[in-house]
């Protein structure tokens, strides 16, 4: 047996049953990646709905970068699943009083979203490729078109409303994907770490912080691998926007935690046990110092100074990384610390990662990896680069 | 017989499991008396073997906590068989009892509860799980449909009782049925069968005159976390404010 499941050591009073971890770090990764999608969609659609003309440069980039999260969104709960081949029963007999049940709907809506977003801002360069384009490719290309071939500028225009449409429904279903993630979590009474009404919002707010910060990361990366200039008004607008996002997930975090304990439930005990002992690395240096306080100040800094340049590029893009690890730390902190305290109230467990295992860190870093594994091909076939002709 | 709706909302016009059996008949409902359980843990050494469950110390269909109160302090100190202080007094994870740990301390009070599947009226497990695997019978059981499972262990999450575990072996979750296959041939769940003091009843609602009926009546009887809104099947007489 012992190849099957991993226990975990405890102290204090648990069930007997809580010493093997239901939900492994692959469930730490399924909400940090559908909040790396939403965010990044935000992105481009603060271009596309609002106008903001300084995101050109990341808008066509950043819904490509989406639809390559998206869809690998199911992959860590198809892993997690004991019996994968079932996963279709989700949609096929859906249970609707679950908050599960509707998961396999809104990822599918929002995956056809992101495929029709996509195919109408890549569509005049899928056309002109079908025409021009590498031989051998062509019919691909014309195949990706739907014969839908006419780059006329009253073409051009109906293909912006779509983008422009498209990507105002996106925006709440983008929000309300994350939120729902937060409300799987929230509305489960076991638990008093996840049991909160903030946590829909606090969800969306680090999904937020996590895309855009991903979308800054991704662009310095790429324009440096491609050696071209950064648009530094396009960093500044992001990280501006960062800015925003961050003041208010850790506005929300701070107020569900201080809820939390100043409620003072049965267990606070034992939760004030795991906030000084275990959580002290991961959530107060990592996730809230290094994460996101050290960020919050930089960023406060970018913003007042109107620093510029070089400068601005590697203090925005090191907020990206270290929001980007927060966040991911919050999805730890909350999935993984929210079951390290026993549903007695009266015992912690420590959650000891596998490595090799299904649901090992390997298993978790690969479906992390994959997403930017499709966005390399996807590149190979349109560009996110070339100047916006639909907008 | 009633036409019966199984998981997954495929009608069947048959009764189930059997023919002989209607679940429309009966109310199932079990009864705790703490105060009569000595902690010998044969429930479940039974319910293992009864079940198939796994012969460790981390998946448990029933189990029994036991509560200490030594002098001068205030919160008792808790633990089950599966603790590794009695696992190592029992010899093996398959065989189960209780060390005598405080020996050498002033015991003010202690006593024993046992626990398993509260089979709720509102059920949270059922609630949350995507594809109707886990549902509620007629007769007041809470079962998982084992081939209709999927294996997600949202249902592990959201029982606040920590009755649920995940079966390794089979990817599906599991739980105490109330030995379903036993009591709708007329036999007794094993872990009642085998307690040898009777702090463990099982019987039809239905029937006004039965052991629980009775024990419900005659009784001030509590559930366990009622705060919850499960709204919990079993009844106990004997728990004390620690008991969690």
């Amino acid at each position: 047996m012992d190849a099957l499941f991993a226990t975990a050591p405890f102290s204090g009073f648990v069930y007997p049953n809580e010493t093997v971890i239901p939900w492994s770090v692959l469930i730490v990764v399924y909400p940090y990646l559908t909040g790396l999608v939403a965010g990044s969609f935000t992105v481009g659609a603060l271009y596309h709905v609002f106008g903001l003309r300084q995101f050109a440069p990341v808008a066509k980039f950043s819904i490509l970068l989406a639809l390559c999260l998206m869809v690998c969104v199911p992959l860590p709960l198809l892993f997690h699943l004991g019996h994968p081949e079932r996963a279709f029963n989700a949609m096929i007999t859906p249970h609707l009083t679950s908050a599960f049940a509707i998961f396999g709907f809104a990822a599918l809506f929002y995956v056809i979203l992101l495929l029709l977003e996509n195919w109408f801002v890549y569509r005049d360069q899928i056309v002109e490729l079908g025409k021009t384009g590498w031989k051998p490719m062509r019919w691909w290309y014309r195949l990706v078109a739907l014969g839908s071939d006419d780059l006329s500028a009253a073409a051009m225009q109906a293909d912006h409303k779509w983008i422009y449409a498209l990507a105002a429904i996106g925006i709440p279903a983008a929000l309300g994907l994350h939120g729902y993630v937060g409300f799987v979590f929230g509305s489960l009474k076991s638990r008093e770490w996840w049991s909160s009404d903030l946590m829909p919002p606090i969800f969306l707010f680090s999904a937020m912080i996590s895309g855009t910060a991903l979308v800054i990361v991704a662009y310095v990366l790429t324009c440096l691998a491609r050696r071209v200039e950064i648009d530094l008004a396009c960093i500044r607008g992001l990280a501006v926007t960062l800015w925003g996002f961050l003041i208010f997930a850790l506005i929300l975090e701070g107020i569900e935690f201080a809820s939390l304990v100043y409620r003072g439930r049965e267990g606070i005990d034992t939760i004030m046990t795991f906030i000084t002992g275990p959580l002290i690395v991961p959530f107060f240096i990592l996730q809230f110092g290094i994460g996101s306080l050290v960020p919050l100040l930089t960023l406060t800094y970018i913003v007042w100074s109107g620093v510029d340049g070089r400068r601005l590029v590697v203090l925005a893009t090191t907020c990206g990384v270290l929001v980007m690890c927060a966040v991911l730390m919050m999805r730890w902190n909350v999935v993984i610390g929210g079951q390290e305290i026993s549903k007695t109230g009266k015992g912690l467990l420590e959650y000891r990662p596998e490595i090799f295992g299904r649901e090992g860190v390997l298993a978790a870093g690969s479906v992390l990896v994959v997403p930017f594994i499709l966005l390399w091909v996807a590149t190979r076939f349109v560009s996110p680069w070339k100047e916006d002709t639909a907008a | 017989m009633v036409p019966v709706r199984r998981a997954g909302g495929a009608a069947q016009d048959e009764s189930y499991p059997s023919k002989d059996y209607d679940w429309d008949k009966h109310r199932w409902a079990y009864a705790v008396d703490a105060t009569k359980c000595i902690g010998c843990l044969r429930c479940v050494e039974a319910c293992k073997r009864e079940n198939g469950v796994a012969l460790d110390a981390h998946h448990f269909r029933t189990w029994v906590e036991r509560y200490v109160y030594l002098e001068g302090e205030e919160q008792p100190r808790i633990d089950s068989q599966a603790d590794p202080v009695n696992i190592q007094a029992s010899g093996s994870e398959a065989t189960y009892r209780f060390a005598n740990r405080y020996r050498e301390q002033k015991v003010e009070k202690a006593f024993f509860v046992p626990k398993l599947c509260n089979h709720c009226t509102h059920p949270a497990c059922v609630q949350v799980c995507p594809v109707g695997a886990t549902y509620k019978t007629h007769d007041g059981v809470v079962l998982i449909d084992h081939q209709y499972c999927i294996g997600c262990q949202y249902c592990v999450q959201a029982c606040p009782y920590g009755a649920r575990f995940f079966n390794h072996k089979k990817g599906v979750s599991e739980k105490c049925t109330w030995c379903y296959h036993r009591i709708t041939r007329g036999l007794l769940p094993a872990c009642v069968e085998v307690c040898p003091v009777g702090a463990r009843m099982f019987s039809d609602l239905n029937d006004k005159d039965s052991v629980v009926s009775r024990f419900i009546r005659e009784n001030r009887v509590q559930v366990l976390r009622p705060e919850t809104g499960n709204g919990p099947n079993v009844f106990y007489v004997g728990l004390d404010k620690g008991v969690i």
